[in-house]
């Protein structure tokens, strides 16, 4: 296996995903498989080879820093799973 | 005939010469939703009050004016992931809940202004990550050629929705061919316009270095009127070219001169249906008989785009979709901690595709991993731009297939992710390389099932694989073909 048990956990981790045991059974069946598909990429010579960086070859892209969209906090609110006047509600961050 | 069977450009000549009004051929299309959508399920969100204010505001001004685009009261379907202001945007994902956008996406704001009427949102795989539209979480789109059928994906109900007449044109997005590989099972010409061409802002981001927005149409003129619409710079998206799009619907002359058509030996191999290649190469051929100079080519690093695609593309998703954390919009679960809100919101969230290519993403992008896989991968597709690069050298367009089968059965492929993913293998180094392309309809298996042929152009030169696939339909009949949906 391209993963380990602890492997997979730990990486579900970092992606902020809670996995059921059946889950990652399945998951590390999956990535295995699609993993030694990947290994083919150790065929061509990248040697001297730059990594693809961006597609637009151009400057940056610079712009005058107005407001176009004035904040609605009613609208941003909206879809809020949940609020309190004109702030979104979340869990206790700080201990 | 009903109105919802004519094409754009068609029903923009009607409308003008008030053969018909915009509320009746809006009216026509919602009668042929409501006849046929139950079998066909196309639409995640239809928008009927709205639309028909929308049509009646086009009749207005073609009333007074006879003035106003092609796009004029013309009824368009949007995949559910472009953001419309007002209109429930899912993304066929369960973690959006009911979001309404605050804004319109660009190309949303833009057809508006050019008198569109917005019909609905179409279903897609959740997020645009699929290749069948089976990977919705709310239901599967059928092929209207043969409902057991995949309508290809992930804009698998766009293409569906036009190819049954469910709206008289569609937008798409496409990362790896899901504009192309659905036009191509569905019967309908389905464009990637080239990156940076078309705006994303407030199209929800997938893979961000190959996303692009382009146009699933009944034929190639409509192709080029949609382009028209939406194409151009955008001062919101920093990767929009800062240049003007050209008058593609001008540029459809007939004439071809002569133009060199690459056919790349590396995608002519096994792993194809005998009947799509023959159909393909009876294209080329039919090409080749109207002044087109057929050039075989070489693109060496093919066989290695699927494992660098899905590689970058998970890793750029990984960290796109770090975003639904369930504070500010979408599902929130019950949780403990705030750790755990997050963990739980995005398991009951997030579909069994989407977790998948989240753990590669991230798997590939950790540390340890990053040099041999992302940093490989990312070598890799410099190796595949430079193949096209090297190619457009000695030809002005590359015709392949789209796909190397048609449509295949629903569930087919679901429980195998490779198989799904190499589904994928014609159309996925065009968006590695930034590149534009076309996929039209050239022929029909012996099922009846719809065959699509794929023209790749050079950056930025959508004008040459308009013109040539415009060119190849007037001698054809395949686009005029119009599926029997069944009981």
């Amino acid at each position: 296996m391209k993963l380990s048990p602890e492997q997979l956990r730990e990486v579900a981790l970092l992606a902020r995903l809670r996995l059921t045991s059946q889950e990652e059974a399945r998951l590390s069946a999956d990535l295995d498989s699609i993993l030694r598909y990947m290994d083919k990429l150790n065929q061509p010579n990248t040697e001297n080879v730059d990594p693809f960086k961006h597609m637009i070859t151009g400057i940056n892209a610079f712009r005058e820093d107005r407001v176009t969209n004035p904040p609605d906090p009613e609208l941003v609110l909206a879809n809020a799973p949940d609020r309190d006047g004109t702030f979104f509600k979340v869990p206790k961050i700080i201990e | 005939m009903s109105l919802a069977q004519l094409t754009l450009h068609e029903a923009a000549e009607k409308l003008r010469q008030r053969e018909f009004t915009a509320v009746e051929l809006t009216d026509a299309v919602y009668r042929r939703i409501a006849e046929i959508e139950p079998r066909v399920c196309a639409y995640l969100t239809l928008a009927r009050d709205a639309a028909l204010e929308e049509a009646a505001r086009a009749d207005e001004i073609l009333k007074t004016n006879r003035g106003g685009g092609p796009l004029l009261g013309i009824p368009i379907a949007i995949k559910d992931n472009f953001l419309t202001k007002g209109l429930r945007t899912t993304c066929a994902s369960k973690i959006l809940g009911d979001f309404i956008p605050p804004y319109d996406a660009t190309v949303i704001a833009k057809i508006r202004s050019a008198g569109a009427v917005i019909v609905g949102k179409t279903n897609l795989d959740e997020f645009a990550m699929g290749s069948s539209a089976e990977n919705s979480a709310f239901f599967p789109t059928r092929n209207p050629w043969k409902l057991e059928r995949i309508p290809g994906g992930s804009s698998g109900g766009s293409a569906a929705a036009v190819a049954a007449d469910e709206c008289i044109a569609a937008l798409g997005t496409d990362t790896g061919g899901s504009i192309r590989q659905p036009a191509a099972c569905c019967g309908v010409v389905g464009l990637k316009p080239t990156y940076g061409r078309v705006s994303r802002y407030g199209i929800v981001a997938f893979a961000s270095s190959m996303d692009q927005v382009g146009p699933i149409t009944k034929n190639v003129r409509d192709s080029a009127l949609v382009l028209e619409a939406i194409a151009g710079h955008d001062p919101a998206d920093s990767t929009s070219a800062d240049s003007n799009a050209p008058r593609y619907s001008e540029m459809l002359t007939g004439a071809i001169g002569k133009i060199r058509v690459g056919v790349p030996k590396e995608y002519f191999v096994s792993g194809m249906e005998a009947e799509v290649e023959d159909k393909v190469r009876k294209a080329i051929g039919d090409l080749e008989k109207r002044g087109a100079r057929i050039e075989e080519i070489s693109l060496p690093h093919t066989e290695y785009a699927v494992a660098v695609y899905y590689i970058v593309a998970t890793a750029e998703a990984s960290s796109n979709l770090a975003r639904y954390d369930g504070m500010r919009y979408g599902y929130r679960a019950d949780a403990r901690d705030l750790l755990e809100t997050y963990t739980l919101s995005r398991a009951a969230g997030f579909g069994a595709e989407v977790k998948r290519r989240i753990m590669l993403g991230t798997y590939v992008l950790s540390a340890g991993y990053y040099d041999a896989y992302y940093l490989k991968a990312q070598k890799v597709r410099t190796l595949i731009k430079q193949d096209f690069e090297e190619a457009f050298k000695h030809c002005d367009l590359i015709v392949t297939p789209t796909a190397p089968t048609t449509a295949f059965r629903l569930g087919e492929k679901i429980e195998d992710p490779l198989q799904m993913y190499l589904s994928d293998i014609y159309t996925i180094s065009v968006n590695l390389a930034g590149l534009p392309a076309l996929s039209l309809p050239c022929g029909f298996d012996h099922d009846g099932m719809p065959i699509g042929m794929q023209l790749i152009g050079k950056p930025f030169d959508e004008a040459t694989i308009l013109r040539v696939a415009h060119l190849y339909e007037q001698s054809t009949l395949w686009h005029k073909q119009k599926p029997r949906i069944e009981n």
